[in-house]
């Protein structure tokens, strides 16, 4: 370490191409700021240096480094590579995966400085975030991801090699159309270790093998057998319903699936269940990465270890990245996470640190309490993007992203501008900002509600519908498609309101014949 | 603690499998769309894989997701410039207003069209898919003089230099195991061990007995050799006729004045195509260019297209000097032979029987296939509807048999190419009609 501070005049690189010493030694330096300074605490790192293609490969197959084979991998790739071909899209400069060891893939294409910033950014901010924000504790494996994608990926494999492309396809079509109703919300107990799975996967063939579910027999039975299930209340519980978990139904409980689709179907849960932390924290931890690397690179410039190039290089590319247009500019595609989160970092610490009368009423705990780095590491930690905004956004900041709120009301003509960054604005903009956030607000709650044992055993669903906004008719349809191949009989959707009253039936179902 | 790994070199093409099943998935939509943008491109382009488009119906990945109209949204957007609380705003005509729901259909609708690169190897495969060289297993049959050596399998005889080493030493290990040869480590550890007793001379019984076997098994490892002539194996080769893999395409083509750059633009394109389709068989094509007036004349490609040429029309000439070559250059036991010509259909009404017994006694029996194209002039659709053959039709017409490989075709505009063209080469051709 002392050699480092020894050199610290000295410019760890000059110019624009890397090399493995001009990386080592800039990451070590990195390193020095991020554990000694800002006190992060991360998993090892692993970095890997890649090319533009391998790059679009990592893209299409959802950032992971290995993945099953499907289809829509292919699509994905192939708009990709073509929208990068014709220059409408640049690629991402790094991807950086929640695993133990934390891989960052760097590409090739960078200059020295943006392997910097992409490794202060990834390697030290990402990483910091994934090991100590609760809920990737609390919902992902680190060290059991790979290992468990890699069983996923031969486990599959193996199932197309036995059962056949289409049967193998049919089963995962269906699961990825329903990844977004694949996950628990609420933990129900201690995740369990991912590097077990491939165990757990032989042991639930062999305990299946050895049960049978009475539930869906199908002889005929004593007359005893068939007052066994009586009240829909009794019905409902053994079935565990209402259940919003619809791939953890099916895969319990669906009658006619095989035992490898169901299998199919938890591996496409799990894979939903790793990447829901990530949809909850996207501000948090882009935020966070950002300040991180930001903070970083301006102690290096300080040190004398970047030079004003790199550091000019480096601010353009932090400035567009940080960038918020305005919602009537072209531009506009929505509130940008980076901003947003990078914002919110910068306000906490010059709270800590530096903060006036206003900053004191509203963040008596915050307010002057020093220690920005430990403020940062303690909100990196609790909270997720909703609870975060609720908690931190400053009527300082609302006024500075001068932010507004809209009502649009279909029956209206016109939309209604309701509240604005004051004094009677702040608190309501502050709620309905983190709403907007808030998954569990804003993706659709749909739910298994019932199946119709006595009669065709259709599979009832329903969609609790929040501001009248009913589901989008065609791709509903079309999942509803995939649900009853997989459940095998009818299924039918409700949408209710709030106060039960029902919007709209979709009309029931059926399941395709089976190919082959 | 930092690792770092440079994965550039790691195998290209990972998500090759996943391109694939898209492919496959995509099929329709795909071969319709490589079927549209071939009507559209100029033949000389249709080599290069090119951007196609497919309509997003197939290969749509849906979800559960709220629609993007009706009901009550609030939004909260950044950038308020001149906004009170109460103020009224107009509904954007196109969605935007607010983007807070944007991420909600990233996923799924939005798009009509996909696009996306097929490669060239892609694009043909798919171009020329259900295509089919009329009669290949006849000519394979007929042609087995030339012979390649493959793999077949393991010999107990051979030359050292094909020593399979791999299953030799299996067959040596197995060997071993069975007889039970004493592994070195144990006559080692046996060594050791005596040299032991033999210091501490705590048990002369033992010792004894140790000895013994050491010689008892020194003498077995003796007895049975570690490579035993009975392992060795060698790889076999073994010679198997090769089918031919060489093509000549005669083009032949009427260049005297009544042919106008429309029909010639059309021969081409059908020229082309027979190129492309040949050379997806055929490891090497030969290209030979004839064209005649009242004269013929082998010429290179440009010549052949482009220069200009007066004369009367004598088509027996044309088909004199493919004979020619085809003796000459392409004898009809090394080379798969395919004829192309095209015409208006002028011939002069003496020169008719010469035609007709040049191909029938010379040309067809060589020739794999023979399409004749008789191309026309756009604006001459109703004349040719109304059924007026020409005379160089109505003369090939004669020689239409199934035995005989010929072909006969009429084009009036671009558009018909690659229909007549698959239409010859289906793979359930039902024979030249006229």
């Amino acid at each position: 370490m002392t050699a480092i501070l020894d050199a610290a005049d000295k410019p760890l690189f000059t110019g624009a191409d890397w090399n493995y010493d001009a990386i080592r030694r800039t990451y070590d330096a990195i390193e020095a700021v991020a554990l000694k300074e800002l006190g992060l605490n991360t998993y090892p790192n692993q970095i890997e240096v890649i090319t533009a293609e391998q790059m679009l490969d990592a893209y299409s197959s959802i950032g992971m480094p290995l993945m099953y084979r499907h289809w829509s991998f292919g699509k994905h790739f192939a708009r990709d590579e073509a929208m990068y071909r014709k220059g409408y899209r640049g690629l991402a400069y790094e991807i950086v995966i929640n695993s133990n060891p934390c891989i960052s893939y760097i590409m090739e294409e960078n200059s020295m400085t943006m392997q910097a910033l992409v490794m202060a950014h990834a390697a030290f901010g990402h990483n910091h975030f994934f090991k100590n924000n609760q809920l990737f504790l609390q919902w992902t494996d680190a060290n059991g991801i790979l290992p468990y994608l890699e069983f996923a990926k031969s486990y599959i494999t193996h199932c197309e090699e036995r059962y056949g492309l289409a049967a193998v396809e049919r089963v995962l079509d269906a699961a990825h159309a329903l990844m977004g109703q694949g996950v628990h919300r609420y933990p129900k107990k201690r995740m369990f270790d991912l590097r077990e799975e491939e165990k757990r996967e032989r042991e639930r063939r062999e305990y299946e093998e050895q049960t049978f579910n009475d539930l869906w027999r199908t002889l005929p039975k004593g007359a005893e057998a068939k007052t066994a299930i009586k009240g829909e209340a009794e019905r409902k519980a053994l079935l565990g319903l209402p259940e919003e978990n619809i791939l953890y139904f099916l895969e319990k409980k669906a009658p006619k699936l095989e035992h490898w689709e169901r299998e199919i179907l938890r591996i496409v849960r799990h894979i939903a269940q790793y990447f829901y932390p990530q949809k909850q924290t996207k501000v948090m931890n882009e935020g966070c990465a950002s300040f991180v690397h930001y903070s970083i690179m301006n102690r290096l410039h300080e040190k004398g270890q970047l030079t004003d190039g790199s550091m000019l290089e480096f601010l353009h590319s932090h400035t567009s990245v940080v960038f918020q247009p305005d919602f009537d500019d072209p531009r506009y595609s929505g509130i940008n996470p980076y901003a947003l989160g990078f914002a919110m970092m910068e306000d906490i610490v010059r709270i800590a640190t530096n903060p006036d009368e206003e900053d004191r009423q509203w963040f008596p705990d915050l307010a002057g309490r020093g220690d920005p780095w430990g403020a940062l590491r303690e909100a990196w930690a609790d909270y997720r993007d909703e609870s975060f905004i609720l908690q931190y956004l400053s009527p300082r900041l609302m006024r500075k992203l001068r932010l507004f709120a809209l009502k649009d009301n279909a029956d209206d003509p016109v939309m209604l501008v309701e509240k604005i960054h004051n004094e009677r604005g702040y608190r309501d903009l502050r709620r309905r900002l983190a709403r907007q956030y808030d998954l569990g607000y804003h993706e659709p709650d749909i739910q298994v509600v019932d199946v119709d044992l006595a009669g065709d055993r259709r599979l009832m669903l329903q969609h609790r519908v929040s501001g009248g906004v009913l589901l989008d008719e065609g791709e509903a349809l079309a999942v509803l498609r995939h649900l009853a191949n997989l459940w095998g009989y009818e299924v039918s959707l409700r949408e209710i309101s709030p106060d039960d009253r029902v919007l709209k039936e979709h009309p029931p179902v059926p399941p395709a014949d089976r190919p082959g | 603690m930092m690792n770092i790994i440079d994965r550039r070199l790691n195998p290209q093409g990972k998500s090759l499998a996943n391109r694939q099943r898209f492919l496959r998935r995509a099929r329709e939509q795909v071969v319709k769309a490589v079927r549209d943008a071939a009507g559209k491109r100029g033949i000389q382009d249709l080599e290069n894989g090119d951007k196609i488009s497919i309509p997003m119906g197939g290969v749509r990945e849906p979800a559960f997701h709220r629609s993007s109209q009706g009901g009550v949204r609030d939004y909260v957007l950044p950038g308020n410039k001149e906004f009170i609380e109460g103020d009224t705003l107009q509904r954007p005509k196109s969605e935007g207003g607010g983007g807070g729901e944007g991420d909600a259909s990233d996923s799924g609708g939005g798009e009509d069209e996909f696009r996306f690169v097929l490669s060239r190897e892609e694009f043909l495969d798919i171009f020329l898919e259900d295509l089919e060289l009329p009669d290949l297993v006849k000519q394979k049959v007929k042609q087995s003089e030339s012979h390649t050596l493959a793999r077949a399998g393991y010999s107990v005889t051979g030359s050292p230099a094909n020593l399979n080493l791999v299953r030799t030493m299996r067959n040596s290990l197995s060997r071993r195991i069975a007889l039970r040869r004493p592994r070195l480590d144990d006559l080692e550890e046996l060594e050791r061990e005596i040299a032991a007793l033999e210091e501490s001379r705590a048990d002369p019984e033992r010792l004894a007995e140790l000895r013994e076997e050491h010689v008892r098994l020194t003498l077995k490892s003796k007895r049975i050799p570690f490579l035993d002539p009975v392992d060795v194996r060698y790889n076999r080769f073994q010679s198997v006729p090769k089918p031919m893999a060489q093509a000549v395409m005669f083009c032949v083509m009427d260049v005297s004045g009544s042919m106008t750059e429309h029909m010639k633009d059309l021969a081409k394109r059908f020229f082309m195509l027979l190129y492309l389709f040949l050379k997806r068989r055929y490891k090497a094509v030969d290209i030979v260019f004839i064209r005649h007036t009242h004269e013929a004349k082998e010429v290179d490609e440009d010549t052949f297209f482009y220069s200009a040429e007066t004369g009367g029309t004598v088509v027996s000439t044309a088909l004199e000097e493919m004979r020619r070559v085809m003796v000459e250059r392409y004898p009809e036991s090394d080379w798969n032979i395919y004829g192309a010509q095209a015409s208006d259909g002028d011939n002069m009404s003496s020169d008719n029987a010469k035609c007709i017994a040049l191909l029938r006694d010379a040309i067809l029996p060589a020739c794999q296939y023979y399409a004749y194209l008789e191309v026309a002039s756009e604006s001459n659709i109703g004349l040719s509807a109304l059924g007026r053959e020409t005379d160089l039709w109505r003369t090939y017409k004669t020689l239409l048999r199934p035995e005989l490989p010929l072909a006969m075709r009429r084009v009036r505009s671009r558009r018909e190419i690659f229909p007549v063209f698959r239409d010859l080469f289906a793979r359930d051709r039902t024979g030249a009609s006229p």
